[in-house]
């Protein structure tokens, strides 16, 4: 079931933002070598939003940080808008919002943007950048006196001070409040309108199925499902059926036209299917199943089964 | 709906690697701010000079000038020492923070900022020595000729850059602000023994044979060469075997750390 859709078909005469080309990166830990990208191919198009979506320790990370040029690939080739990722770096075409940290605590909000600004051949004016931020207000506070809110805001000003055609985020609304990440995935999104590819790595699902153009799912270091929100869930179609039997016979179950697969937990059983209804009237029929429930599987079901070790 | 897509053969890469005088003046401001650093840029060499530099016999000879001058200078090594420390220790504390490697982000030569740091300790330590020397000057006992002076404060100033190698590796080694604990009372005990604060023929023998393997002992005698015109040769291996051996090391630990940047 695990599945690797198509990569849309970009038009040979645009450049990819991203290109990953059978991209592995292993690390030494002690004698072991460590395999946390296995073969990886990524293509994204400019003005993409795409949601990088994977379990903690999926290798979204080491891939990113291949994209950034932060490491090189073990083997495979890693390019940004056709060219080496440090090149594109040195010309301002990539930024990164980190998490956490990146910031001096004894610099001033206005220094740390200057300062960063000054190691660009050519940025945005300063002023300009610090008001679209909206911490103008604050640009003579030390960064240690700031919030984590204006923290991160200060983050995204130095990000695009140099007006990045790609746009790398890693968990960018970990600590956001509703209202925040709403305001934040607007100003994503007018910023995509003008031609600027985003890519933004994160575990929750909701926030990849509503904002993202594109879900890319990866699992031990590898892309398992490539698509559309909608085209990520229709991979774990179906539906889930769930009923009390005195004395359950998982092979019986089993062997009910349409199911696909059988969970038995205590006089509990759960059943997988495309086809709920059939099976649903075989079982009110033919069996003694009580207290039946259908429920719809989503995105959350589709993750686990795409990504999960459980299986 | 515009599309203003970004062209990237427009864009261009900043000259020199990065290198700027914004951020070096931020980078100095920075340590100027830092009342730690000042303390012992500014105040604490001076005042151990004022303490060290009136005892008795201070007007005796010493080489071309006399035993103040001769204290000025021992005083001078230390505060520059101790502020390019202070200096290559914060590298570290940098990485701790991430900054170094929101810096990977941007356009800057991992190599430049290694240059525009050495630079700011360069800085520092000068103004390290030259309070020492304006304080000295002001008290007026010091006494040597201009050239022997300059040269010495020159001098020194190049020895600073062992110590600041010294502060990066430390810093590597003992992370966050924990470094300078263990570099303050540790470069005063080096102090000791390589005589800058008291000369090395007042103690035992066998002190003074290990004295001539630490590190301090080395860069003393070549930051005072100029004035007492005597340079032992295994002075001079100490000052350049110190300073490979802290390169070195500074080095080792960050090319390690780079893995994970």
């Amino acid at each position: 079931m695990t599945s690797t859709s198509t990569l849309p078909d970009g038009s040979a005469t645009r450049t990819a933002a991203v290109r990953l080309s059978g991209v592995t990166k292993s690390f030494a830990m002690g004698r072991e070598s460590v395999e946390a990208v296995r073969g990886l191919d990524l293509e994204i198009q400019p003005g993409e939003i795409v949601a990088f979506l994977g379990p903690n320790g999926a290798g979204k990370t080491t891939t990113i940080d291949m994209i950034l040029g932060l490491s090189r690939p073990t083997t495979g080739t890693a390019e940004v808008l056709g060219m080496a990722p440090r090149d594109a770096i040195a010309r301002g075409l990539v930024s990164a919002v980190m998490q956490t940290g990146g910031l001096l605590k004894d610099l001033t909000v206005r220094e740390t943007v200057e300062y960063t600004a000054a190691l660009f051949a050519d940025t945005r004016p300063v002023d300009e950048v610090l008001g679209d931020a909206g911490i103008t207000e604050i640009a003579d506070r030390k960064v240690a006196k700031c919030s984590g809110g204006e923290q991160q805001r200060l983050r995204f000003a130095m990000a695009l001070l140099s007006d990045p055609a790609l746009l790398l985020l890693d968990e960018p609304t970990t600590g956001m409040d509703v209202e925040g990440r709403r305001a934040f995935w607007s100003s994503i999104r007018r910023d995509a309108e003008t031609g600027r590819t985003v890519l933004f790595a994160t575990h929750y699902l909701e926030e990849a199925d509503q904002y993202a153009d594109r879900i890319v799912l990866i699992s031990h270091g590898k892309v398992v499902a490539d698509g559309t929100g909608a085209e990520i869930k229709s991979l774990a179609s179906g539906r889930t059926l769930r009923f009390t039997v005195p004395t359950p016979d998982a092979d019986a179950f089993a062997r009910i036209p349409g199911v696909d697969g059988v969970e038995v937990r205590g006089e509990t059983v759960i059943l997988h299917t495309k086809d709920s209804d059939a099976v649903a009237r075989h079982l009110l029929t033919s069996t003694d199943a009580r207290d039946l429930e259908i429920t719809a599987k989503g995105l959350e079901d589709a993750f686990i089964a795409l990504t999960g070790d459980a299986r | 709906m515009s599309t203003v897509t970004i062209d990237p053969n427009t864009r261009r890469v900043p000259p020199l690697g990065g290198f700027n005088l914004t951020v070096l003046g931020l980078e100095l401001k920075r340590m100027l701010r830092n009342r730690r650093t000042v303390i012992f840029t500014l105040v604490l060499p001076a005042a151990l000079l004022l303490t060290f530099g009136g005892q008795d016999g201070w007007d005796d000879p010493a080489g071309s000038g006399n035993v103040a001058a001769y204290i000025l200078i021992s005083m001078a090594m230390y505060g520059a020492a101790l502020t390019s420390a202070a200096t290559g220790s914060a590298v570290a504390m940098e990485r701790a923070l991430g900054w170094s490697r929101q810096l990977r982000l941007t356009p800057l030569n991992p190599v430049v900022y290694i240059v525009m740091k050495t630079l700011v300790a360069l800085v520092m330590g000068g103004i390290a020595i030259l309070v020492v020397n304006l304080v000295g000057a002001f008290v007026g006992k010091a006494d040597m000729p201009v050239d022997v002076w300059v040269a010495s404060a020159v001098v020194a100033l190049l020895c600073t850059l062992t110590f600041a190698a010294l502060g990066v590796f430390v810093g590597y080694v003992v992370p966050g602000e924990n470094a300078m604990q263990i570099l303050g009372p540790g470069l005063a005990l080096l102090s000791f023994l390589g005589g800058l604060f008291i000369p090395l023929d007042q103690y035992a023998d066998w002190v003074r044979e290990i004295a001539y393997w630490t590190p301090m002992y080395g860069v003393a005698e070549v930051a005072r060469s100029p004035l007492t015109h005597e340079l032992p040769w295994y002075a001079v291996i100490n000052a350049v075997g110190w300073f490979a051996l802290f390169v070195a090391g500074a080095a080792w630990r960050m090319s390690k750390d780079t893995a994970r940047v």
